[in-house]
């Protein structure tokens, strides 16, 4: 009980520090909207955030690639150490078959307009990746595909990204530019191929994650 | 007026949603008030004009995460009978 009462106090005394910080926030001494919006026609895309995310700081997303490939290499390693008969669940429910039969292709286009609209409002790669592994969950879990972590290109795949998008950022040195500098007028091009490399790896890599969880113990 | 209710509105739903989660005795129940956690939060940020991370949050925070979450909770279960098999 003291505990509790403590965590509260805490928490609360947290809170009223954290609202007397945003209140006297001091002024930028950057206007970092300003500047992106100066420098968006060069970007190569018309939406603010996909610039700065796959132009201006594309080295951050790149070590984001990096880390979701590293995840998904010790989920894997950890299903290798605790070996089970490789059966997926399957869940028998009829409604979900029909539906399953619907949403999917759905799914699919909703995932690829997605992609395509990150060039000029919200979207981009990570969202339509994780919209895709969804699909991809959906159609393991009830049985119309099996578990994909077993095959060999859907290893490549999973680094096919993180590849491309170092090979195209290391293009670059072929011209003696610096590492990652789009060359002139190719930036939009650049950055799709990027992203849509990056959205075939990030649903494997999301659907491999979940499905690499050890069988034991499963319940439907 | 009408958006700072709403604020204020989503803002109490998220906190009560926490505790919820954090409180529940029953953790299928915890996972899922996470699930709704995830999903209060997407609105959070589209009221926070920041679209591109409410697409994200849907589906890693609350899609991925939240089945994450329960394939993790059917690991705690004990292990059931291979053949039963209740309609769900």
């Amino acid at each position: 009980m003291v505990r509790h009462l403590l965590a509260l106090f805490a928490s609360f005394g947290l809170l009223l520090i954290l609202g007397n910080a945003l209140l006297h926030v001091p002024a930028a001494p950057v206007d970092l909207a300003e500047q992106v919006r100066r420098a968006l026609p060069e970007s190569g895309v018309d939406s603010p955030v996909t610039a700065v995310l796959l132009n201006f700081r594309a080295y951050d997303t790149l070590l984001e690639i990096t880390v979701l490939v590293v995840a998904v290499i010790i989920g894997l390693a950890l299903k290798e150490v605790q070996p089970d008969d490789n059966r997926a669940p399957v869940l028998e429910n009829k409604v979900l078959m029909g539906l399953v039969s619907w949403l999917v292709p759905l799914i699919w286009l909703t995932s690829g307009y997605v992609l395509w609209s990150g060039s000029h409002q919200p979207g981009g790669a990570f969202q339509a990746g994780a919209i895709l592994a969804a699909a991809l969950i959906m159609l393991q879990l009830t049985g119309r595909m099996p578990p994909l972590h077993g095959y060999h290109w859907v290893q490549v795949a999973w680094v096919f990204g993180l590849a491309i998008f170092l090979g195209l950022a290391s293009l670059t040195f072929l011209f003696g530019q610096a590492f990652m500098a789009y060359p002139k007028g190719w930036a939009g091009t650049f950055i799709l191929l990027i992203e849509a490399a990056l959205t075939v790896s990030i649903s494997l890599i999301l659907a491999g994650l979940f499905m690499a969880a050890p069988l034991r113990n499963r319940s439907p | 007026m009408i958006p700072l209710l709403l604020d204020a509105l989503l803002l109490l739903t998220l906190w009560t949603v926490a505790v919820a989660s954090l409180w529940s005795r029953n953790l299928f129940r915890a996972v899922i008030f996470f699930i709704a956690l995830g999903l209060l939060l997407t609105l959070a940020w589209v009221r926070l004009d920041a679209p591109d991370i409410a697409l994200a949050e849907a589906a890693i925070g609350a899609g991925v995460t939240g089945v994450l979450l329960l394939d993790a909770l059917g690991h705690l279960q004990p292990p059931k009978k291979p053949a039963t098999k209740e309609p769900l």
